[in-house]
């Protein structure tokens, strides 16, 4: 609109001899008689008054309470078990292997954790580690990355991008992979989960490690280089791993289907988490058949194998059961926000109503004052 | 973009010339400082200020390559680029504006790596945008003025060649000074030339000007003096004189300078000679002149200045808005560099931290510059940009109104300056001009007193009452030649760009103005439509004039003296003025004056009438030897008369309905007796003298003399007049039988009644001049061969300049009694609301003339302060003056013009009327137009030294006071308030001489004082000069928006000083119009250009500001919230291409949209209730509190589009990207919306632009999200938009923080126009009522508003106490609602 507007005014302006006096009639200036000229253009007028605000009120009001109810009921039926295993306290079985900390150490240690279920976890139940005061979403280290090292790029594998100083090449001059902070400092603990059945067995509980990353992550914008079906060991011959890595990249599962740059658990690290206190998905429990419980009621250890430092930073480590839902996530805030402005809003609503009566029926007939 | 022009020009003023050159201006090398300079006599330039020119091919050649070498050539070229100079010359010229040089700088910044907050090319973007559409523009203009500069330097003209020895066609861009230009009629003159030889007899020739200033009128130029060879065929080879003038400068009525000749006699050169580029040749044969000053150096090309730059009233608020938000920036960037540096204080060794991070405190100073670069979105910088095409937008509609549209003259309203549309809300002053301006400006003669008797002309004002009707629907003769000045100054007001305008008219004034001659052309100039200027002649006034030539009334003995002054006072009408005669066959071709030099009468016939008329001596009169002597000299004449017209009548003589008849009749009408059958002329010469008394009061009896083709002349005979007035005096003699035929510089020619054509010998012609306010002509009195001074001006100092003690004693007293008698009419005139001129005139002694002359002589060919040595030598002679009479000329009021004013008043805009005519006529016409009510109490205010005026002042005041107190005086406040004088209504009227005291400093305060509790205030008898000094005052004093309105030259000064000066395209050139902001072609448009345009630019552009500047920072804020969450390390939770294009792209359209389209209350109501106006004038749209109220708005709305995703989401899994996600697209909803709510008209198209902005965002985000695998590294949104979008909780997050974001402001929106709606929204409201119920909700609001004007109870703001007229909206409701309004 703007545009067609400024060029009629100079062509007004700038060829205006196309005009002479002989066509006086036909190039008359006078201005077009057309509603968008003459600024006639049909419109809507929204005035807001108490009479024409208050229904919406009234709307949003009905619209939110049951809304917020709906979203306030799923979140509550969603069952979540969180458990710190950070070793903070002396009495934490962790505390041990908290306070002997070494990226390279070669004796793993692990501590076991025991806990129990309230109440069964009926569906699919997802495991998330948590992390907490991990600034995942500092500038730096959500730059710190390769993305076309990443999704397979040869010559990024050789020399991968500058933004991941310092970690870029290894002391021997080496490009890592992955490079950067982020991949560097990838979450290296590994959670098993135990049912102890009431006579005291100990069960392994099977944990998926497929399915945990999102579909385009690990199908397009990560790719091992070389393709596909190649050797991985050999595609990634000539990097480095990471430094605080144990094992190189093409070691981090024996499934080939989910190692090297696709490994999920790579890829869930990779996606960094937009605030300090942040959950990852871990595994998924599935359910084995809707006869039984996917976890039921009883007790539990939990066996980590402590790896991953953050007490230098206060940081806490955590363990997290959880259902979902079609909402995602335990979380009761929409719920009560959403009956909270609906109420709100009902209320408001009833107060333009009279503030209408007192004041609105004026504005018609006679203006105020 | 206005102001990118403008810094371009000043720029390129500073730079100088040189930098004009463009790509093609291959000629003439600029090195005026060449190793020949240095060689040359020191005479030639001695002081710098001059230049001398010789004639480039003649004996001086040699002389001329070492003077005239190194002057320009006529070549122009105003485009700023070459091919290679435009890049870096256009963005060396772009990086001079702040906007751009933040852009610059944060690009730069970006550069750093410590600070580095995005990839570096996405900083670029939104200055490569910037740039790259402003350089394409400008290219694109640039382009446009290099192919208007080839057409005109491809023009064609004919130069005289030394090596031909014959004149050949050069282009334009080959022309040099010092070249001999040849030029034929019709042909536009291509360099500034001094007039060597003219093929017309007397050595003039005529040009129009159009193309320079607007005027049509012809302009007189002549040959310079003493020439050696005048008169014979020019031969350039012998042509050996040098010039020796100014340099170059822009004032187009002035140049200085000397010819010297080969014999060394000097003759002096003055802006009469000089004939201007790109003004037309009329008139003339041919004509020769030598170039002086060519190409750039021309005055037309240095008057080419630049495009009217003013800041506006909002802008100027807006700039300190905008600095707001710089320091809002800081604290953030501040709040930033602490956060971060204390965060890193506190870590110990985390393993998300990148070793090798710098010292938390220099960490934190690092921080801060990446803080700027991550919140740069806050300075509204495209801010600029979008006003700048709102403006356009606005100014696109103020153009296309219909109701602004003046039929008659095919001209709408011009907006010449482009960036203060929105001031045009804003007025509280208005200063007008009287003439031309609330009056049509066609002067009608209306009554004269002549040497103290007063002849009402009764007839006349009936016939001319009549004639309103025609007037009034056929007036459109007049328009067909101002239809085209009109046009091209249009042209010249819409395009931006420096100089293509002038000559743009120029190309197509060439092009068609042989097709405008082509047309019987019927009026043009000032005043040339002779049906209304026909004056039916007072009864008893003719009948004295036909004692002088009748032989049937015997003039009695004691009326001689006063037949002489009659006499005296119709030749001075018809003699002093500047009136240039043409015959409307064929246009523009001025009548010529027959070859010899004489008079027509022969020695015999004058000595008669030397006997009969003019002195005492003579005052015995014998009737039958003037009948005897008159009589056998009739027959010659008309053939003599049809001789100087053969020229006229050989060309078509269309049958152009001579207007004759239709005066015929209503002058029959008017007239008791039916016009006498014509008696044919052979039959009865002597009718053509006699004047039979007992017909005389009949005009017909006039024309009906003449024989048909002779009367039929009489009628088309045009003159074109400087003033209207100069028209309507000679019209007025013309109908008493002094007819001017023609004039030449040094003789007039004049019909006297019973006489043929005379030759008056003109010796001398003192142009008028406001300083003197006189303007005379020295003559050779055709009867008595005296050399008598006429001289016509103001009342005033006429009066002041008669002499009291003439020689003679009985004299004396006679000439008082006249005096006294003749200003006893002048006042009555006055009050009739007439303008009045004295005429007056002075018999000089060859003696005393001859002083004067040497005097005048040296004061012309002098070259310093000429003009003051003129002024000098004028006065001289203009004193001692014998009183000849006054006359009264009708200036009739324009349509709707009380109507108009009453609105305006209404709408609590002062209107001050500033005129330079007569206390008495000013008062009168302030009563015509109701800007003094018949219940005002008049205040006049005229003293004569400064004590005294301190002293009336401090006394108006007081009784003021005094009235209001016992008046109104139940209530105190009242009387303190302007309320109370808008109830009883005060006027001021003051004259120019008490002005020029109240205006001094000391007195300034208690002017202000009184003037502020007046409702109107008239000056009259004011100079241009204090015109301006007064708005100045006001404007500068009161702090208030001014804005001036005239049609005059003299309103110049004031339209320039005014914040807005608004010009009217009338009778008087276009002088005004050139130099207004505005452009319009009657007062009544007035009405709807501000109530209605400028409030709506107010509104909307204010709305418009407030939400960008709203959108900034709500938008920018969620990033800065987010800073609390990632450690302030300068973390964004978007992709960097949206968040960049978030305001480039996403969120542009919907503001421009608004400010163009919006529309609060309907132009009906606008019109309907003037007071709605007053909103503007408080700047309630815009106030700082507004500002504020918008910025806690904004932080309100992104703390909730920030912390509701946040709790949603705190402690789930979810990315960075994928938090900023759901933040986004609830903020795009917010911000959209938000608009919806502000708006208050609603079109399709608001609907098409917000939509297609959601749209377009989503689509974006979409598309990028899917497409970008690896790209854009930090930031990369693979997936996350189709991975987001697919889950229900984004859109309940969504939903709900658009929601609460907005229920604030709809909540107080609605409360407040419930509770206590402000005017605007009321309106609003009635607009939307059926038409029945509208129209009683608008007689009731009027009634209301009455009523409160009559109680008047309460008092406003102190700072609002310039409003005259009380507010409206008295119950206050709250501060905060109008805010928000």
């Amino acid at each position: 609109m703007m545009a067609s507007s400024y060029n009629a005014k100079e062509d007004d302006g700038h060829h205006p001899g196309a005009s002479g006096p002989g066509g006086a009639a036909a190039n008359s200036k006078k201005p077009d008689n057309t509603a968008f000229k003459q600024q006639r253009l049909p419109a809507w007028q929204p005035i807001l008054t108490a009479g024409t605000v208050l229904p919406a009120f009234f709307v949003i009001g009905l619209i939110f309470i049951p809304i917020g109810i709906g979203l306030y009921v799923t979140s509550n039926n969603i069952k979540e078990f969180e458990i710190d295993y950070t070793g903070i306290d002396m009495s934490s079985p962790c505390f041990n292997c908290s306070q002997n900390f070494s990226w390279n150490s070669t004796t793993p240690c692990k501590c076991y954790l025991p806990f129990s279920l309230d109440q069964p976890f009926e569906s699919n139940v997802f495991m998330y580690y948590g992390l907490s005061n991990f600034y995942q979403n500092h500038r730096r280290y959500v730059k710190s990355r390769d993305d076309s090292q990443l999704n397979g790029d040869s010559s990024s594998l050789k020399s991968p991008s500058k933004e991941c100083e310092p970690y870029r090449e290894s002391s021997d001059k080496k490009p890592i992979a992955p490079c950067g902070a982020i991949a560097n400092s990838m979450f290296n603990d590994t959670l098993v989960l135990y049912y102890i059945d009431p006579n005291g067995t100990r069960t392994e509980i099977p944990l998926v490690d497929k399915g945990i990353a999102w579909w385009t992550d690990k199908h397009v914008k990560f790719r091992n280089p070389g393709g596909s079906n190649a050797n991985l060991t050999a595609s990634f011959q000539g990097t480095s791993k990471p430094v605080n890595w144990n094992k190189p990249v093409y070691e981090l599962s024996t499934d080939p289907e989910n190692n090297g740059f696709i490994n999920e658990d790579f890829i869930v690290w990779m996606r960094t988490a937009a605030l300090p206190t942040f959950r990852k998905l871990y595994r998924i429990i599935q359910r084995k058949n809707s006869m039984t419980p996917t976890l039921p009621q009883g007790d539990y250890t939990l066996e980590v194998t402590y790896n991953y430092p953050v007490r230098s930073f206060e940081g806490r480590k955590r363990m997290i059961l959880s259902t979902i839902s079609w909402m995602g996530g335990k979380n009761p805030f929409l719920g009560i926000a959403y009956i909270t402005v609906g109420s709100v809003c009902f209320f408001l609503g009833v107060v333009l109503l009279i503030i209408h009566h007192k004041h609105g029926n004026r504005s018609s007939a006679d203006i105020p004052n | 973009m206005e102001r990118l022009h403008w810094v371009r020009h000043r720029w390129q003023q500073m730079v100088g010339v040189d930098v004009g050159r463009g790509w093609y201006s291959s000629a003439a090398p600029l090195s005026s400082k060449s190793p020949l300079d240095a060689q040359e006599p020191p005479a030639h330039r001695l002081t710098g200020k001059r230049r001398t020119v010789v004639a480039r091919c003649g004996p001086n050649q040699s002389e001329y390559h070492s003077v005239c070498k190194g002057y320009p050539g006529n070549s122009i070229s105003t485009t700023k680029y070459s091919l290679l100079s435009f890049i870096p010359k256009n963005l060396f010229e772009q990086f001079h504006r702040a906007a751009n040089l933040y852009f610059l700088f944060l690009v730069l910044l970006n550069w750093v790596p410590v600070v580095e907050a995005f990839q570096k090319e996405i900083t670029m973007i939104p200055l490569a945008v910037v740039l790259t559409v402003i350089a394409i523009k400008d290219a694109l203009e640039d382009y446009r003025r290099y192919c208007y500069d080839q057409k005109i330097n491809n023009n064609s003209t004919s130069v005289y060649c030394g090596k031909q020895h014959e004149y050949v066609d050069r282009r334009w861009a080959e022309v040099r000074v010092g070249d001999l230009v040849r030029l034929c009629c019709n042909e536009i003159i291509p360099a500034d030339m001094v007039l060597l030889h003219s093929s017309d007899p007397n050595g003039v020739c005529h040009i129009e000007t159009a193309n320079l200033d607007g005027e049509t009128n012809l302009k007189q130029r002549e040959v310079v003096r003493d020439l050696p060879q005048q008169g014979s065929e020019f031969h350039p080879e012998n042509f050996s004189s040098h010039i020796e003038c100014e340099n170059p400068n822009n004032n187009l009525r002035r140049f200085r300078g000397y010819m010297e000749h080969p014999s060394k006699t000097r003759v002096g050169l003055h802006s009469d000679n000089l004939l201007l580029r790109s003004c037309t040749v009329r008139n003339t044969e041919t004509v020769v002149g030598i170039v002086v000053y060519a190409g750039h150096e021309t005055k037309a090309m240095q008057n080419n200045s630049g495009p009217r730059y003013k800041r506006s009233k909002m802008e100027r608020r807006l700039n300190v808005d905008v600095l707001w938000s710089v320091v809002i920036l800081l604290l953030m960037c501040l709040t930033a560099a602490v956060g971060h540096g204390l965060w890193l204080n506190s870590l110990k060794d985390p393993i998300y931290l990148i070793p090798g991070d710098p010292p938390p405190a220099l960490a934190g100073f690092y921080m801060f510059w990446t803080m700027i670069i991550v919140l740069q979105v806050l300075i509204p910088i495209s801010l600029y940009v979008s006003i700048e095409i709102v403006k356009l937008g606005q100014i696109y509609f103020i153009q296309n109104d219909l109701d602004l549209y003046n039929e008659r003259l095919d001209t709408g309203v011009q907006c010449r300056a482009l960036n203060i549309t929105e001031d045009l809300g804003q007025i509280q002053y208005i200063f007008s001009d009287k003439t031309g301006t609330l009056t049509e400006n066609r002067m009608l003669f209306r009554r004269c007193t002549i040497a103290g008797t007063e002849y009402p002309h009764h007839e006349n004002a009936r016939a001319q009452e009549l004639y309103e009707e025609p007037a009034a629907e056929g007036g459109c003769s007049n328009t067909l030649r101002s239809r085209t000045s009109h046009r091209s100054l249009s042209c010249r007001s819409l395009s931006c760009n420096r100089s293509s305008t002038s000559l743009n008219t120029l190309t197509r004034d060439s092009d068609t103005h042989s097709h405008d001659d082509a047309h019987p052309t019927l009026t043009r100039g000032a005043f040339s439509s002779a049906m209304e200027c026909v004056v039916v002649p007072d009864p008893p006034l003719q009948l004295k004039l036909g004692g002088l030539s009748s032989p049937l009334a015997p003039p009695l003995k004691q009326n001689a003296a006063e037949l002489s002054h009659i006499l005296d006072f119709f030749l001075a009408l018809a003699v002093c003025n500047t009136v240039v005669v043409s015959s409307p066959t064929q246009p523009r071709h001025m009548v010529q004056l027959p070859v010899p030099r004489t008079p027509l009468s022969t020695l015999e016939d004058m000595k008669l009438l030397l006997q009969k008329l003019s002195l005492p001596r003579f005052a015995l009169t014998s009737p039958t030897s003037a009948n005897a002597g008159a009589q056998p000299n009739t027959p010659p004449q008309p053939s003599l008369t049809r001789r100087l017209f053969a020229r006229g009548r050989s060309a078509t003589f269309t049958p152009n309905t001579p207007p004759d008849p239709r005066h015929a009749t209503l002058a029959a009408g008017a007239t008791t007796p039916p016009p006498p059958p014509t008696a044919p002329p052979e039959t009865s010469p002597p009718s053509r003298l006699a004047l039979h008394p007992h017909a005389s009061g009949d005009h017909n009896t006039d024309t009906d003399e003449d024989d048909d083709d002779e009367s039929e002349e009489e009628e088309q005979r045009l003159y074109e007049a400087e003033s209207p007035d100069e028209a309507a005096l000679v019209q007025a003699a013309r109908a008493y039988g002094f007819t001017l035929l023609g004039r030449s510089p040094e003789q007039i020619l004049v019909q006297l009644p019973g006489t043929g054509p005379l030759s008056v010998p003109l010796l001398h012609l003192l142009p008028f001049n406001s300083a003197r306010k006189l303007m005379s002509v020295v003559v050779r009195h055709p009867v008595t061969g005296q050399v008598v001074l006429y001289t016509k001006g103001a009342d005033n100092v006429v009066m002041d300049l008669v002499s009291s003690d003439a020689a003679g004693g009985d004299r004396t007293g006679q000439q008082a009694l006249i005096k006294e008698q003749t200003q006893r009419h002048l006042d009555q005139y006055a009050r009739e609301g007439l303008r009045t001129l004295c005429v007056a005139k002075r018999v000089l002694e060859e003696a005393e003339y001859e002083t004067w002359l040497k005097g005048h002589m040296s004061a012309e060919t002098c070259i310093e302060n000429r003009e003051e040595l003129l002024l000098d030598s004028a006065q001289r002679i203009e004193n001692n003056l014998t009183l000849l009479g006054a006359t009264g000329i009708m200036d009739r009021l324009q349509e709707q013009v009380p109507e108009t004013i009453e609105a305006l008043q209404k709408a609590g805009i002062r209107v001050w009327v500033l005129t330079g005519d007569k206390q008495e006529t000013a008062i009168n016409i302030a009563c015509a137009c109701r800007l003094q009510r018949p219940t005002d109490k008049l205040l006049t205010a005229n003293c004569d030294s400064k004590e005294a005026c301190e002293i009336l002042l401090a006394e108006l005041t007081e009784e003021i006071r005094h009235c209001e107190e016992s008046n109104g005086g139940t209530d105190a406040g009242a009387a303190e308030s302007p309320e109370g004088a808008a109830a009883l209504g005060f006027t001021l009227v003051i004259d120019g001489r008490t002005l020029d005291w109240a205006l001094q400093p000391d007195l300034e305060k208690a002017f202000l004082g009184l003037t502020q509790r007046c409702r109107s205030v008239i000056c009259c008898r004011s100079t241009p000069l204090q015109k301006s000094q007064v708005v100045k005052l006001i404007r500068d004093t009161l702090r208030v928006m001014t804005l001036a309105i005239g049609d005059g030259a003299n309103d110049v000064s004031m339209i320039q000083v005014a914040d807005v000066g608004i010009g009217i395209s009338g009778q008087e050139g276009m002088q005004a119009v050139m130099s207004s902001d505005f452009a319009i072609s009657r007062f009544k448009h007035l009405k709807k250009l501000l109530l209605v345009h400028g409030h709506w630019c107010y509104m909307r552009l204010a709305n418009m500001i407030l939400y960008f500047f709203y959108k900034n920072v709500m938008y920018v804020n969620l990033l800065f919230w987010y800073q609390f969450f990632c450690g302030f390390s300068g973390s964004v939770m978007t992709n960097s291409w949206v968040l960049i294009f978030f305001n480039l792209l996403f969120t542009s359209a919907p503001p421009l949209v608004y400010g163009i389209l919006d529309k609060d209350v309907s132009a009906e109501t606008l019109l309907c209730i003037p007071q709605i106006y007053k909103s503007g004038q408080d700047s309630q749209a815009y106030l700082p509190s507004t500002f504020w109220l918008s910025m806690l708005d904004a932080f309100y709305q992104s703390l909730v589009c920030f912390f509701i995703p946040y709790f949603a989401y705190a402690g789930s899994d979810i990315g960075v990207l994928s938090f900023g996600s759901p933040i986004n697209s609830a903020a795009l909803l917010i911000i959209l919306l938000h608009q919806v709510i502000e708006s208050r008209t609603l079109t399709s198209l608001h609907g098409v632009v917000l939509i297609g902005s959601a749209v377009f965002y989503y689509a974006f985000g979409l598309v990028f999200s899917v497409v970008c695998v690896t790209c854009n590294s930090p930031t990369n949104p693979y997936g996350i938009e189709l991975h987001f979008m697919s889950e229900p909780s984004y859109y309940f997050v969504s939903l709900l923080t658009t929601v609460v974001a907005l229920l604030p402001r709809i909540l107080i929106r609605a409360f407040c126009n419930t509770i206590s709606p402000s005017d605007t929204v009321r309106a609003g409201i009635m607009d939307r009522l059926r038409p029945e119920e509208y129209w009683t909700c608008v007689s009731q609001w009027k009634d209301r508003l009455h009523s409160k004007n009559v109680q008047s109870s309460r008092l406003p703001p102190s700072n609002l106490s310039i409003n005259a007229d009380p507010p409206h909206s008295t119950d206050c409701y709250p501060e905060a609602c109008s805010v928000l309004s």
